[in-house]
């Protein structure tokens, strides 16, 4: 099967720092990866490079066959969870419609067919009660419903989910990451998941990819999160506690993100 | 009494008086269109006050150019597009935004004011910069306005996509490669033209009344955003019109009628916005639901 999304030697310096480097990362259709590790670690520069508004170092990054480049069409983007100003004229629905043809010039006119794939789009993430209401009025979980919406509708092969998790309550965690799961399922979109929540994806992510310090390892849950490559990689000891289904990692230089 | 109502409303010679001011009509609907479209943008990118910023330095610039003799039309462009520009490309950030206008804003009056103070020739031509004037759009004006509504109106119909999408949603926006940091120039070139416009014919202390308060009350009944944008073209449009009709005879500056239309649907369309909230599906007592909810869960 071709790859979705290959990167490969990838090096990405930021000023002099570098961010990571020799990266290589090849996602299948239908494939779950997330990608964690610290603030500053590299992960948002990351997509970055993915969306083309950011050029790596050096390496290549090619998604559905073309090289990274900017408004690619294969490509949908979750961004994390924020407020919307208050009165802002869009419903649900709207805001889907801008992921379908919102980066296209001129008008909008009103036709069937667009209508039709935004109210299946909004059925099959389960937010059609509130397809209606302006999107300022909607609770976070509901928001992150009609934003995965938003970024399903034009069909991309990729999901880059950006954080998606962030200021939800837990119960919306979980039910908006089994909504992503279920999508590659069922779709075969191939879905990067970045977020600092590690327990909401473990049920579901094929693999990993950690970034830490200019540092990186890829492998299953259990490949990565154990505490000898995680201490290897910080080169301070860290301990992950598997407690039930949950895990629990201690000892990170920078604790207070992950839970 | 009556003295004083015959003052702000008389209605003798009406059918004589309507043929002199046909060229200000038109001009007012056509600003009321352009005005009405290009508020929602206004709205949508949290930009009133910027608004004011530029009428006030676009005042500058059309008593500037009164002073000097030269085309005041052409001054008042002047003085919208750079005061646009600057506060373009200065404020990308709300806060930086506002304190460089909040800088601009009264320098530019400022400006005016002296330009004025030294200005001999009618006061009548002084007053009008600050507070509209109705008879005074002669034929060549009147192309000017039009031809300006027209290139307005052109260009927000090729962004206007990715302009809602950058307006509202910047990041996702960015993520499906709209070009924002070019929209956000463009628009504001369009916004200085427009405000020039305005200040032509409402004056530049109340230009708010047209490149705000019109998409402000639409926004409080809907948020249905084509149906935001027609109430609002049709809210501008009203007060324009109806603000000359009803100045028409009177001695007072056309504004004070504009703002009182505009004003009074605002504050109609909040009261319908509230009892909307309460009986339509779209509130339905959500917000009180939201905040049980809110005050149900551990912070």
């Amino acid at each position: 099967m071709t790859p979705i999304l290959a990167i490969d030697d990838a090096t990405l310096n930021y000023g002099s720092r570098r961010l990571w480097s020799h990266l290589d990362l090849t996602v299948r259709p239908g494939e779950f990866v997330a990608v964690l590790g610290a603030n500053g670690s590299g992960k948002t520069s990351l997509l970055r490079v993915l969306l083309g508004r950011q050029r790596l170092t050096s390496g290549t990054v090619t998604i559905a066959g073309r090289p990274a480049h900017r408004g690619s069409k294969d490509i949908g983007y979750v961004p994390q969870q924020r407020r919307i100003d208050t009165l802002t004229p869009l419903r649900a629905r709207d805001l889907v419609g801008l992921g379908l043809d919102g980066h296209r010039w001129g008008l909008n006119l009103p036709g069937g067919g667009r209508r039709r794939r935004i109210d299946a789009v909004l059925g099959k993430v389960g937010a059609d009660a509130y397809a209606d209401r302006p999107v300022w009025l909607l609770s976070g979980g509901e928001q992150q419903r009609v934003r995965i919406a938003q970024a399903l509708v034009a069909e991309p092969a990729l999901l880059l989910c950006d954080e998606p998790l962030l200021s939800l309550d837990p119960r919306s965690q979980q039910e908006v990451t089994a909504l992503v799961d279920e999508r590659r399922r069922a779709e075969g979109t191939a879905v990067l998941f970045v977020t600092h929540e590690i327990n909401p994806v473990l049920p579901y992510a094929d693999r990993v990819l950690w970034l830490a310090d200019g540092r990186f390892r890829i492998g299953t849950v259990d490949e990565v999160l154990t505490s000898e490559v995680l201490s290897e990689m910080y080169r301070t000891q860290v301990d992950v506690i598997r407690t039930g289904d949950r895990v629990l990692v201690a000892g990170l230089p920078d604790p207070a993100h992950f839970s | 009494m009556t003295g004083f109502w015959h003052q702000i409303f008389n209605f003798a010679d009406y059918r004589e008086l309507l043929a002199l001011v046909h060229n200000s009509l038109i001009a007012g609907a056509a600003l009321g269109v352009v005005g009405g479209l290009i508020s929602t943008f206004v709205m949508m990118r949290d930009l009133p006050f910027a608004v004011h910023g530029i009428s006030e330095l676009s005042f500058a610039g059309a008593s500037g150019a009164l002073l000097l003799g030269v085309n005041v039309v052409a001054g008042s462009l002047a003085g919208s597009l750079l005061a646009a520009l600057v506060i373009g490309a200065l404020g990308s950030r709300a806060r930086d935004r506002n304190s460089i206008i909040g800088v601009l804003m009264p320098f530019g009056l400022g400006l005016g004011v002296l330009f004025l103070a030294l200005y001999k020739g009618r006061s009548a031509n002084k007053f009008g910069l600050l507070t509209g004037q109705i008879v005074a759009v002669d034929t060549p004006q009147l192309t000017w306005l039009l031809g300006t509504s027209a290139l307005v109106l052109a260009a927000l119909v090729v962004i206007w996509r990715p302009l809602t999408f950058a307006s509202t949603d910047p990041e996702v926006a960015a993520a499906r490669g709209v070009p924002v940091g070019l929209l956000s120039p463009v628009f504001m070139i369009l916004l200085g033209l427009t405000v020039a416009m305005s200040v032509q014919i409402v004056g530049a202390l109340l230009v708010l009344s047209i490149i705000c308060t019109p998409a402000a009350a639409a926004m409080r009944v809907t948020a249905a955003p084509r149906l935001v944008t027609l109430l609002s073209v049709l809210f501008a449009v009203c007060s324009m019109v109806g603000g000359i009709l009803l100045a028409l005879g009177s001695s007072i500056p056309i504004s004070p009628y504009v703002t009182t239309i505009s004003f009074v649907i605002y504050l109609t369309c909040r009261v319908i916005g509230r009892a909307r909230r309460l009986d339509s599906p779209i509130g339905n007592g959500y917000h009180f639901r939201q905040r049980i909810r809110r005050i149900g869960q551990p912070a």
